[in-house]
């Protein structure tokens, strides 16, 4: 039989104090999409950055077609043909598409004048077979997400790579574009080229994979062959447990109106008037595709952006939101999209954090901070939410991610507000904080507060909502109850077309 | 208290190294001339910190103290206005300044840089048309009012047997000071502040009004520039249009830096500004006593807060290094 194109034997990486890998055994096929899971924490990156040669094993070995190799520089990488795509673009938006493509390896004369013709030519190959129909002229900044990310595969092309590792490709992008990466990686298998794919989410996992491979701490948790591969199989060997009850509802009754949206439009969507109600008690999850003006309504909702016209109110009485914090003073909290830019100043400690939104609370006399109300707020946070976190002082980047999100909802928590409005809050995060944080917005609803849940997951919107309103272009164009969820009749209003009634999608 | 450890041990250096030089350096007249000028240009270096924190700049200091200068001795000696109407004055529009520079680069989303410089140039423009480019001061007259910055003070333990006398502009940079340094630190707008210098955007979402606290950074700035430039009209009374507070915000801005504040926003101690400035002032007296040419001084101080900047760097890599070990 023929060797594996690439083959990972016994690989163990320290870092100072923690051991990153330990014997972790990795094969790969030629013309093979090879899915790589496990939590956050579980060594992917590692392993993933040794084979792009960032980062060299302590112990072990690689082998390329058989032959035992180094891979010590990313250089070496490149030369092999490995290239890693990464979760945020590396390219540069302010140039064309055959400009990027040929970043830093122009082909250029004895003059060095840049030989355009020659950038084109071979632009225009790599570009036709990730079937990304734009001219190598063409302004990068000008196309969506999606197909800068075409662009920087056909990058990877260009350099006639032959494996791809593609992190989180997903994470940004729609379904549509989606859907259309998917295409692609299935051409490129067609074409020869292996694929490690890397994500968290698994339903993309069980499409794509002919293999999974799982990690957990570090080491070798299992393999699914394509047949074998299951949601529920794929979950358990990453988080070591029975997980069948990862989503937790327990029907709550139902209170008074908490947050009621009369004719609200956003600036984004001008024509688009929306209107409901949530009720204390109440989950109500809000799908829609990437761009379907759920954000944008969130942000109005909580007063960062101005309502174009409408009528918000909250607790029975009409308000009017001119900044977050008047959202706050009634009782209106958001875990917003970018945990990092808008959630957390992730360079402060955890208890500035925690303290930050409820500063007011913390006076001692009128203006002073109080150190002695900060830390028992941050130590009830830290206990109340189960928060993993050396001390209250810790910096939050070192914390992870689904921890980090717990200090989001903390820091609102400790206001006891009234309506939490969630935007795609376990995005980035492992599975078992998703339990935690599914667990918590149950526990919250089970306490009265009317919870408004964004997330481009259908899953976890079908398990965890009471009722879901699906979002189209700017427009609610459906809700759904509990007993009417299905993947199919969610896209359908997702993408802009009538439910056809009780006999389901054809 | 790490963040200041540096730069005190900077100004201990040179300090000790120029009284070892020359012994002149710790006579009572020397020291005290050395804390007056510190008081001065360090009310200028404590508004300049709050604009950096806010991850801004402010680059008019110089022109507001120049244009202080001429508006002083204007309002009272060829106006006639009474010592405080003119005092009042001076200092409300100071602050109207800092209320626009904050109210274009909030609002209007104007950049700093740009909105500051620009009134680096009105204002010194406005300063030289208003007095037709003529000399101002109070002449031999109003020394009562000129006590406010040329006075001194016995302080009893100190003064007794030395001739040592303590400088006003030092007192009250002093107590500046320390109502800046518990402003930033102790209450909920400084902690604001900070906040809003280090991640504008988190900042907002956490419900705090980061435009009305950017604009309160640029009001303090420009009045506590146009408070120091009352305080450098009336010791050097004599006041050239044309040159009077030149590169003065330069000065506040090494200052702060070498104190601290971290141009990106979000980081600096009112303290170690303070500090920062005295090290400025005591480069500047040190290559006088040491008799280096004056024409080096700014060479000096360049060197000595780009030199400050690499150390800080090497120190701030090696800390990042030992964390990840420790962490990982």
């Amino acid at each position: 039989m023929l060797h594996p194109l690439l083959e990972v034997r016994l690989v163990t990486k320290y870092f100072p104090g923690v051991v990153a890998l330990k014997e972790v055994n990795l094969t790969l096929q030629q013309g093979e999409v090879l899915a790589l899971i496990g939590e956050n924490g579980a060594g992917k990156s590692t392993l993933m950055k040794i084979l792009a040669g960032i980062e060299q094993p302590n112990f072990g070995e690689l082998r390329w077609e058989g032959k035992v190799i180094e891979i010590n520089s990313v250089q070496d990488a490149m030369d092999l043909g490995i290239a890693l795509i990464h979760q945020e673009l590396n390219l540069a938006d302010n140039l064309d598409i055959g400009a990027n493509i040929f970043l830093g390896r122009e082909p250029h004369n004895r003059l060095g004048i840049i030989q355009r013709r020659k950038i084109r030519e071979e632009s225009k190959k790599v570009l036709r077979r990730v079937g990304l129909d734009y001219s190598p002229d063409f302004n990068l900044a000008k196309l969506a997400i999606g197909q800068q990310q075409l662009v920087e595969i056909a990058k990877a092309l260009s350099m006639n790579a032959r494996i791809l590792i593609m992190d989180e490709p997903t994470s940004s992008l729609s379904a549509r574009e989606t859907e259309r990466l998917f295409e692609v990686v299935k051409d490129l298998k067609s074409q020869g080229v292996s694929v490690i794919y890397i994500s968290h989410r698994l339903g993309e996992v069980k499409e794509l994979a002919d293999r999974v491979l799982v990690f957990r701490d570090g080491k070798n948790s299992g393999e699914l062959k394509r047949e074998q591969i299951t949601h529920e199989k794929m979950v358990q060997l990453m988080v070591g447990r029975d997980v069948s009850r990862l989503y937790q509802r327990t029907p709550h009754p139902l209170g008074d109106e908490a947050l009621k949206v009369t004719g609200l439009i956003t600036t984004a969507f001008p024509n688009a008037p929306n209107s409901f109600s949530i009720r204390r008690g109440e989950i109500v999850g809000m799908a829609g595709l990437v761009g379907s003006g759920r954000t944008e309504l969130l942000r109005v909702l909580f007063g960062v952006d101005r309502a174009f016209r409408g009528t918000i109110e909250v607790g029975g009485i009409v308000r009017h939101f001119r900044h977050p914090k008047d959202a706050i003073a009634a009782g209106m909290v958001l875990v917003p999209e970018e945990r990092k830019n808008q959630g957390l100043i992730v360079d402060w400690p955890l208890d500035m954090n925690g303290s930050l939104p409820g500063a007011d609370r913390h006076l001692r006399g009128k203006c002073f901070l109080s150190s002695r109300n900060e830390r028992a707020t941050a130590e009830k946070m830290i206990g109340d939410l189960g928060i993993k976190t050396p001390s209250r002082k810790q910096i939050l980047q070192f914390l992870s991610g689904g921890n980090q999100q717990k200090v989001v909802l903390g820091k609102w928590l400790s206001l006891e507000p009234k309506v939490l409005l969630l935007d795609e809050p376990t995005r980035g995060i492992d599975v078992g904080a998703k339990e935690e944080i599914y667990h918590l917005m149950d526990k919250l609803a089970g306490e009265g507060l009317a919870v408004l849940f964004v997330s481009s997951e259908l899953e976890e919107i079908m398990g965890v909502s009471d009722r879901v309103l699906v979002m189209h272009e700017g427009q609610i164009s459906g809700e759904l109850k509990r007993n009417e969820l299905s993947e199919e009749s969610i896209m359908q209003l997702a993408t802009g077309r009538t439910l056809v009634a009780a006999d389901g999608p054809s | 208290m790490k963040k200041i450890l540096g730069i005190l041990s900077l100004f201990i250096v040179v300090f000790v190294f120029t009284a070892w030089q020359n012994p002149k350096f710790i006579s009572a007249y020397n020291i005290q001339n050395l804390l007056n000028w510190t008081g001065l240009f360090g009310i200028l270096g404590i508004g300049a910190a709050f604009v950096i924190i806010t991850g801004g700049i402010d680059l008019s200091i110089g022109s507001v103290v120049g244009l202080v200068g001429c508006l002083l001795p204007m309002f009272i000696v060829d106006r006639g206005y009474s010592i405080p109407t003119s005092i009042g004055l001076v200092m409300v529009i100071s602050a109207s300044i800092g209320f626009v520079h904050g109210l274009l680069i909030t609002k209007m989303k104007l950049q700093p840089f740009v909105v500051t410089l620009c009134g680096l140039l009105i204002y010194r423009g406005l300063s030289r048309f208003i007095t037709a480019d003529q000399t101002m001061g109070f002449g031999n007259e109003y020394s009562g009012l000129r006590k406010l910055a040329t006075g001194k003070l016995d302080v009893p333990v100190l003064t007794d047997g030395t001739g040592f006398h303590l400088p006003i502009p030092f007192l009250i940079l002093f107590v500046l000071m320390i109502a800046g340094a518990i402003f930033l630190d102790k209450t909920i707008w400084g902690r604001y502040l900070q906040a809003l210098g280090r991640n504008e955007q988190a900042a907002r979402y956490s419900g705090i009004k980061t435009d009305r606290l950017t604009i309160l950074a640029y009001v303090i700035c420009s009045t506590l520039a146009g408070f120091g430039g009352i305080m450098f009209m009336l010791d050097l009374n004599s006041v050239q249009p044309s040159s009077h507070g030149n590169f003065y915000e330069l000065y506040a801005i090494a200052a702060a830096v070498l104190g601290g504040c971290s141009l990106r926003g979000g980081e600096g101690s009112i303290i170690g500004v303070v500090i920062g400035m005295a090290v400025l002032r005591l480069l500047y007296n040190a290559s006088n006593l040491l008799e280096i040419p004056t024409q080096l001084e700014f060479a000096i101080i360049g060197g000595v807060i780009i030199g400050g900047a690499i150390v800080d760097e090497l120190a701030k890599r090696i800390a990042h290094r030992m964390r990840q070990s420790r962490k990982t």
